[in-house]
């Protein structure tokens, strides 16, 4: 084979041409769907536990709670896969990504036991989100503190 | 004794013969177009273990151990195992065959492991230093997603150029040339070099390993002087779908027409529709089983005289393709003759 620069150039765009890309369209209608119900679900369950006597801000704090339970369970049960396979970023953005993010590694790594494989693995998808994360909040309160 | 031949190929002089096969595998692929084919479809990807880990070496001692029965052997009688498997380390071969007290060859070339074993034990056999061996290969979907990807239950998305890991086991018992029996024979070989295109998607390694594999084919034609029409089919092991149309035109630059005469052991393990497969199958046992169980029959009764068999691999891991490293590909081709004689 040819593997000068120029024929590697040359077969990246024959690669381009033949590998067909994910559906751009149809996923973003995906994961806008089935986001937008999983965050009216949580609504749904906020105001739930408004009825039932709780202050708005603990509502919150449950609907979220409710969310991460049913998600851990879901992929415990190895149904949540199946879902996010057609929902994308619908169910990976809202905190069910999230907790989906530390479970399945959690699962995944049981093998190499409790310390080094269960608890040491379970932030290999969600440690990078706490890191910047945190990082970010903190820059965004400096803003805060001195813009205000 | 065998002899080199052009740049990068071996003639077997007493061509090695392949006695038996054996192809275990898992319930994907026992509800794939070849399931009729396999000897043995397990229940269960778990097959008896806690680890995904220790299921592919479940594979591989039931994969050694099931061709040396239907040899009519004992395991006493093989001389040589020549495996390899993704794992790190080769534990997928090693832990399963480590009971079966057998001399141990350790291999890797990825997906195309099965020729290296090939290529190794044939000149092992045919310059007279073992009279038997064992070349087999493995692989497990769950094992290779947790080595290379993301944890099973993570719920995102896979590309459409990705393909799926092959849960299964090929092996292949080898024996010396004997003029008395038809069996088909491994009648020459092409190493294959490194070749690295500066594909770096993992994702798409069909389109990585297609220019590896042209390589080879290029380099079998021209060392043993043969044409594409000199093969009743050529298999490639594991470009998929994409891969192999971007092979198909590689060789078809370089004046080499394929289309009406090949495959790809990855487009013909699963239905692409049905099975939700996307590229294609993948993995060491992909290419092995899909020889051992529909190919080589095939040549065993004579239907089609010769076949050019090009495993393919791609040799990064998940420490070189975080490092940004491009993913260096290699293709072992293997030629396969029936063992049939013409009647006269």
């Amino acid at each position: 084979m040819d593997n000068s620069e120029y024929s590697k150039r040359k077969y990246h765009q024959m690669v381009d041409r033949v590998s067909p890309r994910s559906n751009i369209l149809v996923n973003s209608f995906k994961a806008f769907c089935s986001g937008g119900a999983i965050c009216a679900f949580g609504q749904a369950l906020s105001n739930f536990f408004v009825t039932q006597g709780a202050t708005k801000e603990n509502a919150g704090i449950f609907a979220s709670v409710s969310l991460i339970f049913i998600t851990i369970l879901l992929t415990g049960l190895g149904v949540f896969s199946k879902i996010g396979k057609h929902c994308g970023a619908g169910t990976f953005v809202p905190i069910t990504g999230f907790a989906n993010a530390m479970a399945s590694p959690a699962i995944e790594y049981k093998s190499e036991g409790l310390v080094l494989g269960m608890a040491a693995k379970m932030f290999t998808v969600a440690g990078p989100v706490i890191v910047y994360g945190t990082l970010t909040s903190i820059l965004v309160g400096l803003v805060y503190y001195f813009v205000k | 004794m065998g002899k080199h031949v052009g740049e990068q190929s071996i003639k077997y002089d007493k061509p090695p013969q392949i006695i038996a096969t054996a192809t275990v595998v898992g319930p994907k692929e026992g509800e794939g177009p070849l399931a009729r084919y396999f000897d043995k479809i397990l229940p269960d990807v778990k097959i008896d273990s806690d680890t995904w880990e220790s299921a592919e070496s479940g594979l591989a001692k039931q994969g050694v151990e099931l061709a040396v029965a239907k040899a009519g052997l004992n395991l006493a009688d093989i001389q040589y195992i020549f495996a390899g498997d993704l794992l790190n380390q080769g534990i997928g071969s090693t832990y399963g065959i480590r009971s079966l007290e057998r001399p141990y060859f350790g291999l890797f070339a990825a997906c195309s492991t099965i020729g290296e074993a090939m290529t190794l034990g044939g000149a092992f056999v045919d310059g007279g230093f073992a009279e038997r061996i064992v070349v087999a290969v493995s692989s497990h979907f769950c094992a290779a997603e947790k080595t290379f990807r993301f944890p099973l239950g993570m719920g995102n998305q896979r590309t459409p150029t990705s393909s799926w890991t092959v849960t299964g086991d090929g092996a292949y018992v080898i024996q010396q040339h004997d003029a008395s029996k038809q069996s088909p024979a491994i009648v020459g070989s092409t190493a294959g070099k490194i070749v690295d295109f500066g594909i770096k998607d993992l994702t798409n390694m069909g389109a990585a390993m297609a220019p590896a594999a042209a390589d080879t084919i290029i380099r079998h034609f021209e060392d043993f002087n043969t044409r594409p029409s000199d093969y009743d089919m050529i298999i490639t092991g594991d470009l998929g779908h994409y891969g192999y149309e971007l092979l198909k035109k590689l060789l078809a630059d370089k004046g080499f027409d394929i289309t009406g005469n090949s495959t790809d052991c990855g487009i013909e393990i699963f239905d692409k529709e049905q099975q939700d497969t996307h590229a294609g199958g993948s993995g060491p046992a992909c290419s092995a089983i899909t020889l051992a169980a529909y190919f080589l029959p095939k040549l065993q009764r004579g239907e089609i005289k010769r076949v050019l068999f090009v495993p393919t691999g791609a040799l990064m891991n998940a420490t070189s393709a975080a490092q940004g490293e491009t993913i260096p590909c290699i293709a072992h081709a293997v030629v396969i003759e029936s063992g049939v004689r013409e009647k006269h």
